[in-house]
């Protein structure tokens, strides 16, 4: 990396520039309200938008060189921004839809949507997970802030959102009549306004296919009861979509209600994967009982992947269940691997199932005296070498495995190499 | 009574059909293979080992190593990883420029193994041909990032290089060219009988084998699958090109190899759009620590290589080398299959599959 | 010649044999030394290169002489597990009738070596003889490889010689004679690539397999078998393979040019350019077609080889004596 870039944050760690964000949070609130305003007055402005746009971004990025908390919030800003040119180019995947994973389809629900309430917590949550020490001290602020923000911003959201929401059918429907395939890159500016009002019905589809999908799952599977607070406030969400899906008119009581909504669900982590994982924890404890599991958390470092951490003796048994179960499906193996971590071994699965779309993360952790484990050849013929891999660097033995002998490296190496405490053998020495 | 004997015979790890040093012991009855046990590991540098001494931007040169007919893809996949790590935002010019280079890599890589596929099925032409081809592209990477193979071009934020000037251009130019010689591909090898007979119905699996033996890529759409990365897991901005997955469903060496000519095709259309959308200006870095510290915690990425799945895993203890990093690498997977489907067919057929699995050796033995 | 063949025996004969047989040996280096090069010239321009153009100017004309030189002085080794015996033998095998069935084919009217009745049968049956030192220099070398180039070989070489036979019935039939001369005087008038056009197909095709060339070249099948029979082979006992492929490439292109291209008779209107100028401008011209054939083509699989063999070829050749005879009754 060049010291080019670098030269703004002068050697500052990301924790101390969080720190100062978080220390003019306040400030960095108004802006973000300010902000969020500004912008969604935009997309009513149709066809400069995206000028507008870039231009706004320049000067955000004078500003930031100003003030490091304005220049938290304009990041917030940012952030939308690109999610929201995100949003606008999945315009073109319509026909991919059916392909497009649940997991996906929410993501994109959740953003196009424009649930802003949601949004809002969203983001203020990835804060949160990205700087968890401030968090404690950060939280009753951020409430209160949140509470005033939100309330004074449901009402010009929604009106503003329905106008866009309106903008973007009449251009639909003026691209759907006309010019829609004609020339689909030949004015620049002209595509991305298009690509954003086909985005926004897109969008709608998509969340009335996804709430609709998940209000499916949910009712076969999770009781409302079960649902953790997150699921509320997801649920809503998908409401709101929904409602919006069926008509503008009701979009915008459903945007209100959510602006309200947002309020006691804010403190809650809303993975869209949530659900997901809770889904895998109920089949697995129905069918297996409950303490086969060890752990289960979503990993928002790896895309939200749901994570099950399996107990050592009942690995094999979660394996099958997750391959042959009806419900789960996961007739995948994509990785296998194992880690050495210096007080126990872990074996990480990444199971993903062509069926339902989704994936898990399949963990187990193993005694590192005895370091073994069963195999799960029997069940994905795709482990076979990964588990020698695994047996050659790391020397975990895989029991029932049908060749375990080394792969990589000769067969008279001694020792394994990946092993943290590994010290290579030299016979002359 | 006519006494038969098994044979050994040893094919590998010098050998012209095993693109490297892949070897493979097989018991044959005359010509008919009974059984074949593939020994790898004879290009294993311990990428991974090695990696967990390193700071991740000094990785990103030993990504270039294990596909090394594919690096940019291979850089990626390890920025991925820490980007997603420390949820990075990447500038939307080195995110284009990342495509752009990405899918050219594609292209050299389908080219370069279209044409050893057909010398290994003892047609000397189309090798030359693609190779052509093929070294228009180097010359590209080679303007942009100062590599012919080892390009060691991204780093965690963006990219390394901006473009030079006028080299867009020489990429939309390289579209139309592009088109026009595969179109002389199929006139030379698409329609051929003699070609058609050795690889229609070689090398057949199903659909619940590919999947079960963890195939990916073209081994996987050749059996009726509609997987890729690009499209159903997006990753960077493969969602704004309008591009379409090659899917067949016979099985077979031949299946694969319509997949792989239409993945070029379909990689041309996403440059053309690439190309089409380019910012015009904007940073190709963005603003990251100057050492690069993944936060506490662990991530697994996987994206569409031309070879298949190509994932990482990284291990974070929050330092600036990984705790445990691990490459998915897909020839490793894919390679997993040959012992199966070799079981009964002829040696000539060997090389038909196991060059239409199209595997790269210094990823296999990572 | 003619005269000497029968001319009261004496060392002056042997004298003049001796030369005479020299000068063709010679004739023939000189062409296999250019055939490679013209091979190699022909290729690069097909796959867009320029091929040999160092040594010897800028067309690279002494690359082959290079080669050769280069492979004079290489050390020659044989496996210490080799059947020793045999494998010295087997490059003389396989090179000695592919010289000695150039005697038989006449270049011009006056140019010829030994104007047998049966000149024909003669080349046939001489040539097959060469299988044997394929499949020797295959067992002897005690490598599986050469095992496996070697019986594949002799499978299709032998298969292929079916095809190639029956398909000059019809050449035969239509000139009433096993001599290679009156082959050619008969096709005065029309040469008999016209008269027995499936013939002539169904003979180049053998003629392809029977040189191992691409694409039958499996024994050799470089990506398969690494290099087949000769894999053990290095220095001059690998170029005596070498050799005998093409100086049976020589013959197959000058047989072909004889027995369906009408020899050293001109196109009509043309017949002040001398014999054998004729002659070298067909022969040539079959040379440049099996090049041709070998940028283009991939290579067969061994049983989809016999397949066709016995399945389309054989077939065809038979077909072709009925038609040929059903042309000679009723046209002729």
């Amino acid at each position: 990396m060049t010291d080019k870039q670098n030269e703004s944050n002068e050697g500052l760690s990301i924790e101390e520039q969080k720190k100062k964000a978080a220390a003019e949070a306040k400030a960095k609130a108004l802006e973000l309200a300010k902000q969020r305003q500004a912008e969604k007055a935009k997309p009513v402005e149709s066809a400069e938008q995206p000028t507008a746009e870039l231009e706004l971004t320049k000067e955000e990025l004078k500003k930031k060189a100003a003030a490091e908390a304005k220049a938290k919030a304009l990041e917030l800003a940012k952030q939308r921004q690109a999610e929201k040119a995100k949003a606008a180019e999945t315009a073109e995947p319509t026909t991919t839809e059916p392909e497009l994973t649940k997991e996906e389809q929410k993501k994109k629900a959740a953003a196009e949507a424009k649930a802003k309430a949601l949004e809002l917590a969203k983001q203020r949550q990835a804060e949160k997970a990205a700087e968890p020490s401030d968090t404690t001290d950060e939280t009753s602020d951020d409430l209160a802030k949140q509470k005033a923000l939100a309330a004074a911003k449901a009402k010009a959201a929604a009106a503003a959102k329905a106008k866009a929401a309106a903008a973007a059918k009449a251009k639909l429907a003026r691209e759907a009549g006309g010019d829609t395939s004609a020339q689909p890159a030949s004015d620049d500016e002209k595509a991305k306004a298009a690509a954003k009002a086909k985005a926004a019905a897109a969008a709608k589809a998509k969340a009335a296919a996804a709430a609709k999908a998940k209000a499916l799952r949910e009712a076969g599977g999770d009781a409302p009861s079960e649902t953790p607070a997150g699921d509320d406030e997801k649920a809503k969400a998908i409401a709101a979509a929904k409602a919006k899906a069926a008509a503008a008119a009701k979009a915008r009581a459903a945007a209100n209600a959510k602006g309200a909504a947002a309020e006691p669900a804010a403190e809650e982590k809303p993975s869209p994967n949530q659900p997901i994982l809770d889904t895998y924890i109920k089949v697995i404890k129905e069918h297996l009982g409950e303490d086969v599991l060890e752990d289960s958390y979503i990993n928002r470092l790896s895309k939200d992947v749901p994570t099950l951490v399996a107990k050592p003796d009942t690995y094999y048994k979660i394996a099958e269940f997750l391959k042959h179960n009806d419900q789960l499906r996961f007739d995948y193996l994509s990785e296998m691997h194992g880690t050495d971590f210096e007080t126990h071994f872990e074996v990480y699965n990444h199971l993903y199932s062509y069926v339902n779309r989704q994936s898990v993360a399949l963990k187990v952790k193993i005694d590192r005296t005895s370091a073994t484990t069963h195999s799960i050849t029997p069940l994905w013929e795709g482990a076979n070498w990964p588990e020698r891999e695994t047996f050659d660097l790391l020397g975990i033995h895989f029991e029932g495995h049908p060749n375990l002998s080394r792969i990589m490296l000769p067969d008279d190496w001694v020792g394994h190499p990946l092993r943290k405490d590994y010290e290579p053998h030299d016979v002359e020495v | 009574m006519i006494r038969t004997e098994e044979m050994l015979l040893n094919v590998g790890p010098q050998h012209p059909s095993t693109h490297g040093v892949f070897r493979i012991v097989l018991k044959i009855d005359g010509e008919t293979i009974i059984e074949a046990t593939p020994v790898i590991g004879y290009l294993h540098r311990g990428t991974e080992k090695l990696a967990e001494n390193l700071q991740y931007t000094q990785i990103i040169p030993y990504t270039d190593r294990m596909d090394y007919l594919a690096a940019m893809t291979n850089n990626y996949v390890i920025c991925h990883a820490v980007e997603t790590m420390m949820s990075l935002e990447i500038p939307e010019r080195a995110e284009y420029l990342r495509v752009i280079v990405m899918e050219l890599g594609r292209i050299a890589s389908h080219l370069v193994w279209f044409g050893t596929y057909l010398l290994d099925i003892g047609a000397m032409s189309p090798f030359l041909y693609a190779f052509r081809e093929r070294e228009a592209i180097i010359n590209m990477l080679n303007e942009i990032c100062g590599a012919r193979l080892t390009f060691n071009y991204m780093r965690v934020g963006g990219v390394k290089w901006d473009a030079p000037d006028g080299w867009i251009e020489k990429v939309r130019d390289f579209v139309p060219y592009m088109r026009e010689e595969l179109a002389g591909y199929h006139d030379l090898v698409t329609g051929n009988e003699i070609f058609l007979n050795r690889v229609k119905g070689i090398g057949f699996y199903t659909k619940e084998e590919a999947l079960n033996y963890s195939l990916s890529g073209a081994n996987l759409r050749c059996t009726g699958t509609n997987w890729d990365l690009r499209k159903d897991e997006p990753y960077s901005i493969y969602e704004r090109f309008d591009f379409d997955i090659p899917v067949f469903h016979t099985g077979d060496a031949w299946a694969r190899y319509q997949c792989r000519m239409q993945e070029i095709e379909e990689s041309l259309k996403i440059l053309e759009q690439a190309v089409e959308q380019f910012p015009a200006e904007g940073p190709v870095m963005a603003k990251v620590p100057r050492i690069i510290k993944p936060p506490k915690g662990e991530a697994f990425v996987r994206i569409e290589s031309p070879r298949g799945e190509i994932g990482c895993y990284i291990a974070s203890e929050g330092k600036k080398e990984p705790y445990r990093l691990k490459f998915r690498r897909p020839s490793f997977y894919n390679l997993q299959i040959l012992p199966k489907l070799l079981v009964g067919e002829n040696i000539s057929n060997l090389i038909t599959i196991l060059g239409g699995i199209d595997i790269v050796l210094g990823e296999v033995d990572g | 010649m003619e005269d000497l063949l029968y001319a009261q025996p004496g060392w002056t004969h042997v004298a003049i044999f001796f030369a005479l047989g020299a000068a063709l040996l010679m004739t023939v280096l000189g062409f296999v030394t250019y055939a490679i090069l013209a091979e190699r010239k022909v290729l690069g321009f097909m796959q867009m290169r320029t091929g040999p153009n160092r040594v010897g100017g800028r067309f690279g004309l002494l690359q082959t002489v290079a080669d050769v030189f280069k492979l004079l002085i290489k050390e020659d080794t044989i496996p210490k597990l080799a059947d020793r015996p045999l494998f010295i033998l087997a490059p003389v095998i396989a090179f000695a009738p592919a010289f000695m069935v150039l005697a038989t084919i006449p270049f011009s009217e006056n140019l010829q070596f030994a104007d047998l009745s049966v000149g024909l049968l003669y080349y046939v049956a001489v040539s097959g003889l060469s299988t044997i030192g394929i499949l020797m220099g295959g067992w002897a070398s005690n490598n599986k490889y050469s095992l496996l180039g070697g019986m594949r070989a002799a499978a299709q070489m032998i298969s292929y010689e079916i095809p190639l036979v029956i398909s000059v019935v019809g050449v035969i039939l239509f000139a009433g004679s096993l001599n290679l001369n009156d082959i050619v005087r008969g096709q005065e008038n029309i040469a008999y690539i016209f008269l027995t056009p499936i013939g002539f197909f169904v003979f180049l095709i053998s003629s392809i397999a029977e040189l191992n060339r691409t694409p039958f070249d499996l024994p050799e099948a470089e990506s398969e078998l690494v290099a087949g029979y000769h894999v053990e082979y290095s220095g001059f006992r690998w170029a005596f393979f070498m050799l005998t492929e093409y100086v049976y490439l020589f013959a197959m292109a000058s047989l072909t040019t004889v027995l369906f291209l009408g020899g050293w008779n001109p196109i009509p209107f043309l017949g002040f350019i001398p014999g054998a100028l004729w002659f070298g401008v067909k022969f040539s011209i079959v040379v440049f077609f099996m090049i041709w054939i070998r940028g283009t083509l991939p290579r067969l699989r061994a049983d989809q080889l016999m397949g066709f063999a016995w399945k389309v070829l054989l077939p065809l050749a038979l077909l072709n004596i009925f038609v040929s005879a059903a042309v000679k009754e009723l046209f002729l």
